[in-house]
């Protein structure tokens, strides 16, 4: 079968494989190329080496943008898989009304991000004027609680979602078992439930990660990086220093900025899937 | 024992609906907004309900879908939602297909760049792939669903490949045996076969082109076509004061066809999901 299966290849692999190396393997090789020159479009690159990296060590913005990302990733990490978790355990004690409340919990990740920072933009400034503070173009605390509760509003129902599915999983007896051995609520869930769904949280943890670290629509809906560029995150960095600047060399500094973005994420997703992978039950 | 159990399970029951009531607020709160005359909409007003001065009837709406364009740009959405997800879910089951059953190196090279693409952020390729599209004359909202397929092409092969390989090879090779040919066989006994993953893999995709909005500015030309999530933050990012009846109708208007699909497909919106998370 493979033998005749290998003579359709192009059939079913070319498409995709074309759309991919329009859509991802040329754009990714043309910039990291790119990232060693000053240019306005791809055709007038003219090599420069490594002086659009050494100048990132030089740009506060930049290193500010990380350091928020860095502070917002922590946060919201620890937030929403928390609650999440929490949520699909009280969510699969078969209480009444677990369908309506999996239906409400999950519905706002199907808006999406840029709907979801005007909404929250609308509701959080209206309270910060009723308390009479500053209101989120000038309130970098604000902007921060902001980005949070609205991220934590979006995902929590989708990891939820994950959480209920891998708590489903856990083989009747092992808790039965447990409590048979006379372990309550608590010890069950420490020492039986959470290492059998330790596979979910991988995942869990992986998704909120990568989406902190990349998120985009809500920064630029909700608070556009305003103050002065203190609630700026690296995608909202890279993307103004691309798009809202003119001149020569500030198309290749945001592209050595991608380079180097898109090297941490990968590191950093990698390193985190090693680390919970290695504590996960094989069954 | 079991009594003291019930009690709680009431007092949790009672608080999750408390929670649940505050974490539509957000969503009921544009609603009632959406109602309200232009000059009622300040922000230290936005908590209070419309009142019979306040009330602007359907005004609002009128405007958002006479004056703004939003027929247009749901059309738009429409016809780029549809068409990529219908491309990524033909090419990308095919390709899975050969990539699952012809080992080699094309096949483990290709399925280690698909799950490198998943998790490289799109200001790496930003800039590069709007010109690439530029130069392609990809640029158009009936043809925008090659890149589309390119850049979704990582998750879903890498969801449609984690399901084939739990499908037993028998039926496959004795299609093949019978005297179909590669192509009949895919169409007449795998894809079938693949149908669940295919719904999966069709609600993860939609959900990211439909609320997808920097690939489409940065390809499209923005005069021309706005897609939903483009619309609503050019309200925004337009010179001038904004007009916030117009764009809180917008909103409504783009959220309730998401609910109703939602409520309809709920169960199998949210078995894509867990599915989607085991090979994520």
């Amino acid at each position: 079968m493979e033998k005749a299966l290998k003579k359709y290849g192009p059939i079913f692999v070319l498409p995709t494989l074309l759309a991919f190396t329009i859509g991802f393997i040329i754009p990714f090789i043309e910039g990291l190329y790119l990232s060693f020159c000053q240019f306005t479009t791809v055709k007038n690159a003219k090599f420069v080496g490594l002086s659009n990296y050494q100048s990132i060590l030089a740009d506060e913005q930049f290193i500010s943008a990380f350091g928020f990302t860095v502070s917002y990733a922590v946060v919201s990490i620890v937030v929403i898989n928390v609650i999440a978790l929490g949520l699909a355990l009280l969510l699969t004690r078969e209480l009444k009304g677990t369908n309506i409340f999996r239906t409400v919990f999950f519905m706002p990740n199907l808006i999406g991000g840029i709907v979801l920072g005007y909404i929250w933009q609308i509701l959080i400034n209206c309270v910060l004027s009723i308390v009479g503070q500053p209101l989120l173009a000038l309130n970098s605390q604000a902007g921060y609680w902001g980005l949070i509760i609205l991220t934590a509003w979006q995902q929590i129902g989708y990891m939820m979602i994950i959480y209920i599915a891998g708590l489903q999983n856990v083989p009747d007896d092992l808790i039965e078992a447990a409590a048979i051995d006379g372990a309550n609520a608590w010890q069950t869930f420490w020492k039986v439930k959470l290492p059998m769904i330790m596979s979910s949280i991988t995942v869990c943890v992986f998704l909120t990660l990568t989406n902190s670290f990349k998120l985009f629509d809500q920064n630029l809906a909700l608070t556009a990086g305003d103050p002065a560029h203190s609630t700026e995150m690296l995608a909202l960095n890279i993307y103004q220093t691309f798009y809202s600047r003119a001149g020569m060399q500030w198309k290749g500094f945001g592209q050595a900025k991608a380079v180097l973005f898109c090297i941490l994420v990968v590191v950093i997703s990698f390193a985190q899937l090693r680390a919970t992978r290695s504590k996960e039950v094989q069954r | 024992m079991k009594n003291k159990n019930k009690t709680i399970d009431t007092v949790w029951s009672c608080i999750l609906a408390v929670a649940s009531v505050l974490y539509m607020y957000p969503i009921v709160m544009i609603l009632f907004n959406s109602f309200k005359q232009e000059r009622a909409i300040t922000t230290n007003a936005a908590f209070k309900l419309p009142t019979a001065e306040t009330f602007a009837g359907l005004e609002n709406y009128v405007n958002a879908v006479a004056s703004k364009g939003f027929l247009q740009s749901l059309g738009y959405s429409f016809l780029i939602t549809v068409s990529s997800v219908l491309a990524i879910l033909l090419f990308c089951s095919m390709c899975s297909w050969y990539i699952t059953r012809v080992q080699g190196f094309i096949s483990n090279g290709l399925y280690m760049l698909f799950a490198f693409s998943m998790v490289v952020p799109f200001q790496m390729v930003m800039f590069t792939l709007s010109q690439t599209a530029d130069q392609l004359k990809l640029n158009k909202p009936w043809n925008i669903w090659i890149i589309y397929l390119g850049f979704g092409a990582g998750l879903a092969t890498f969801m449609f490949a984690g399901f084939m390989k739990s499908i037993p090879l028998e039926v496959e090779e004795a299609s093949m045996i019978d005297g179909c040919n590669p192509l009949q066989t895919y169409f007449l006994i795998v894809m079938p076969m693949l149908k669940p993953t295919m719904v999966s893999v069709g609600i993860l995709e939609a959900m990211w082109v439909w609320n997808d909005y920097l690939l489409p500015t940065l390809v499209l030309d923005i005069k021309k076509f706005k897609t939903i999530p483009m619309l609503i933050q050019y309200f925004r990012g337009s010179y001038g004061r904004v007009e916030m009846g117009p764009m809180m109708a917008c909103i409504m208007l783009t959220i309730i066809p998401i609910v109703i699909i939602y409520l309809l497909g709920q169960k199998h919106i949210i078995k894509g999901v867990a599915a989607g998370a085991v090979k994520g």
